[in-house]
């Protein structure tokens, strides 16, 4: 058996094979697709030679919902209550990556309320999302139930806000091609206020859970090492990438939806490891509170959408654009052809957690089992937007 | 409870005698304790562990822990979009669910499809494999309704008779508790679904065959 | 993002390798994100190019599209060093169904390893140079490419509440006399 290759952290461009003796004793097994820890309906064909793993090729589309396909048949409109669903944590980035290809697409304006609305929202829901990731790496770990019903207990206060905001908990639905759909109700703002003074203590207490807890520090650090060289060729963005030390966040290089004027600092970590993984999210939950009080207080009255903006009956000319964003889980981008009838010529959803996927088995290649359910924790995939 | 009178009962429980039947016993004892199958698809997982979560909490109705195995648990919530790759996998799960057992197909793509209906890979209703107890629509349906529907179906298993021509799987030899796990076509399917469960019915689309108006005593319509 | 011309990297390229084939296509939407057209056999150099002259490091997204008479693939490339971008290639295979081989970049970013052979299940493309290429979305026994628009999807929709249109008429292929 070629044991040189497993221990060793990947940091070639090719993909890494492991030669193992056929006639040993290798076991091979399924994990998933029904498996408590795999984030949805995930599959894993692993091969193990006693604990460590030789292969790891992961198997999707189990939840191929032909997005992509239902699009090219609907009109543009109608596919955003579909962009909800792609992944479902996060449903309003979804709904602004999508309006934000459109509108490059037809050359609308968003007026400055309703961009404002839109990094505040997109905010609350990068908030919600690493509360919910933390909580589940630390379930797969085995503390199970209490870590996750605090973030839980966050998360609801953040599902209130956007229930009172757009009518429903998590399938929003809220954005429209140039703006938002609705204004904010009556003492909204005094609401979303009242919670960011009390999720600093919220976000403390997360803290202290990763920087003072023995178990979580050795079963995080030094697993799941990818570096930056890697990283950067195989397409992985957000938290996995700044984990590695490459300091790319689309907020601040494409300065989209009046990022450029909030102060807020990008996390950047040095191992590329789970735990930094888990610590910028972490850190970055701190600055999305710093982004929030700082919009709040800029909040400007005025429209909420393009008064230019033709939504019904809509026909952008012939052409196609690309547009993306900083979603919590990676760059999420939207490539739409459009050939100047009401439904798109080819609408493509260009999925983070897809592509982030693609080193999983680098990371895995000499880990134990048991460290292959937090490595594939810490990529923080969601089914929905893998498989489209 | 039809033998025992209800002025009876409330007169014997005064001075201290509980009365019941077999049945609302067992009953009770099975309601009052539904394990559900840790089984989350797609977006609904999300408003099922919600509901688990401290502001909804299902354990106080009894759901208190999830299994992650089949064997060990009584109800399966199908929640989110079952697919055709993933529909053999669901049809082995149930089989592999111990009587007496229960599905709750839960939200709109485990119904019919759901708004991916016109999808290619998309299997329209988790009941053309399997039977199921209680349906909740919704896109996803709120925790809320996740708990109606426990409490619908632990209502149904109340008014299940242990003997009798309507007695439940679990207790009747002759009904089947393991269905016909699909297997992968070339682009479908094989079967699409399974007809001794699911017939489609009608489409109300279809030209109604010429029938005349009803008409009165006085040949009017 | 920093500024950038697109026009402007080409008529370096075509300074620097002068044998490749390489169109400018516009875009005529107000994104202004105008596209490469490569000849399938200079893909690889000019890729190789882009990463290793460039700086284009990031390949962001891999697309697949079905047009009448060919299928097409597009790559989106930034470069995250110098913070420009997108440099976005076409290609373009001969027709739809004899000659549809086209190079893999995967050897050149790996980001387009996974895209590359969902481009392969749904569309057909085979990219020559893939380590493993095989269907990732669809099962392995699955005939046809579900994404063209040419694919007759199985006829499963015996019932629709609102139906009108072709899917009426499906449905009511499907009904058992039609009376209520």
């Amino acid at each position: 058996m070629n044991t040189e290759l497993l221990g060793v952290p990947p940091d070639t461009i090719t993909r890494r094979e492991v030669i193992y003796d056929q006639e040993g004793e290798t076991l091979e097994i399924s994990m998933g697709p029904h498996h408590p820890s795999t984030h949805g309906v995930f599959r894993m064909d692993v091969r193990l030679e006693g604990e460590r793993i030789v292969r790891l090729k992961p198997v999707i589309g189990y939840l191929h919902r032909n997005h992509e396909k239902i699009a090219e048949g609907t009109t543009y409109l109608g596919s955003i209550p579909y962009t909800d669903r792609l992944d479902y944590f996060c449903s309003l980035t979804n709904n602004w990556a999508y309006c934000m290809a459109v509108e490059q697409l037809a050359g609308f304006e968003v007026p400055d309320r309703a961009q404002y609305l839109r990094v505040i929202l997109s905010e609350l829901t990068r908030l919600q999302n690493h509360a919910s990731a933390v909580g589940f790496l630390v379930q797969d770990m085995g503390a199970s139930g209490t870590p996750i019903m605090y973030a839980f207990r966050e998360r609801e206060k953040i599902l209130d806000l956007f229930e009172a905001l757009t009518g429903s908990r998590m399938m929003c639905n809220y954005m429209r091609f140039g703006g938002c759909r609705v204004d904010l109700p009556a003492g909204w703002i005094d609401q979303l206020k009242a919670l960011m003074k009390t999720l600093p203590a919220f976000l403390e207490e997360f803290e202290k859970l990763l920087v003072s807890n023995e178990i979580l520090m050795a079963r995080t650090q030094g697993v799941g090492v990818l570096s930056a060289k890697l990283a950067v060729n195989a397409g992985v963005t957000g938290p996995m990438l700044r984990a590695t030390g490459v300091n790319y966040d689309l907020r601040k290089v494409d300065g989209y939806g009046f990022y450029p004027r909030f102060e807020f600092k990008v996390p950047l970590g040095e191992h590329g490891d789970v735990y930094d993984r888990y610590m910028i999210r972490v850190l970055e939950m701190r600055e999305s509170v710093k982004i929030l009080n700082q919009a709040i207080e800029q909040l400007p009255e005025g429209p909420i959408i393009d008064p230019k903006a033709k939504l019904r009956g809509f026909r952008p000319k012939p052409g196609e654009s690309y547009g993306r964003l900083e979603a919590p889980k990676g760059e999420l981008g939207f490539y739409l052809i459009s050939d100047g009838s009401p439904n798109p010529y080819r609408y493509r959803v260009r999925p983070p957690s897809f592509v982030n996927l693609t080193i999983l088995e680098d990371m895995c290649l000499g880990a134990n089992i048991a460290d292959a359910v937090i490595i594939l924790g810490s990529v923080d995939i969601v089914l929905g937007e893998v498989d489209r | 409870m039809g033998q025992v009178d209800q002025n009876l009962r409330i007169e014997l429980s005064k001075q201290g005698i509980v009365t019941t039947t077999m049945q609302e016993l067992y009953n009770w004892g099975r309601r009052s304790s539904v394990w559900p199958l840790n089984f989350g698809l797609a977006c609904c997982a999300i408003e099922m562990i919600a509901a688990s979560m401290a502001r909804f909490d299902i354990a106080r109705f009894g759901a208190e822990v999830f299994r992650p195995s089949p064997r060990q648990a009584d109800l399966m919530i199908v929640a989110g979009t079952v697919t055709k790759k993933m529909a053999p996998m669901v049809v082995r799960l149930y089989n592999q669910m111990p009587e007496p057992k229960y599905v709750i197909a839960m939200g709109a793509c485990a119904i019919s499809g759901g708004p991916f209906k016109q999808g290619y890979n998309v299997l329209k209703g988790i009941d053309r494999f399997i039977p199921v107890d209680v349906h909740i629509p919704g896109c996803p349906p709120r925790p809320e309704a996740l708990l109606h529907a426990l409490i619908t179906l632990q209502k149904k298993i109340d008014g299940q008779p242990l003997t009798g021509e309507d007695r439940p799987r679990h207790l009747n030899a002759d009904l089947p508790s393991e269905f016909l796990v699909p297997t992968y076509g070339p682009n479908d399917l094989i079967p699409a679904s399974n007809l001794t469960l699911w017939r489609p019915p009608q489409s109300p689309v279809a030209e109604p065959a010429e029938v005349p108006l009803a008409t009165n005593a006085e040949g009017q319509k | 993002m920093n500024p950038f011309s697109t026009e402007a990297l080409l008529a370096a390229l075509k300074a620097q390798l002068p044998g490749v084939t390489v169109e400018l296509q516009r875009n005529e939407a107000p994104s202004a994100q105008h596209s490469w057209l490569i000849a399938a056999q200079d893909a690889v150099v000019v890729a190789q190019w882009l990463r290793d002259k460039e700086g284009f490091d990031f390949c962001s997204n891999v697309t697949g599209v079905d047009w009448p008479t060919y299928l097409e693939v597009v790559y989106h490339l930034y470069s995250i060093e110098k913070r420009i971008g997108p440099v976005i290639l076409r290609m373009r295979t001969g027709d739809r169904d004899k000659s549809v081989h086209l190079p893999s970049l995967t050897h050149v970013w790996r980001a387009a390893e996974l895209q590359e052979r969902e481009i392969f299940d749904l569309y057909g493309v085979i990219f020559d140079g893939h380590a493993d290429l095989r269907r990732i979305l669809m099962w392995d026994g699955f005939e046809g490419h579900p994404m063209r628009r040419d694919y007759v999807e199985p006829d499963d929709y015996e019932y629709e509440p609102t139906a009108h249109d072709h899917v009426a008429e499906r449905a009511s292929k499907h009904t058992t006399g039609g009376a209520e």
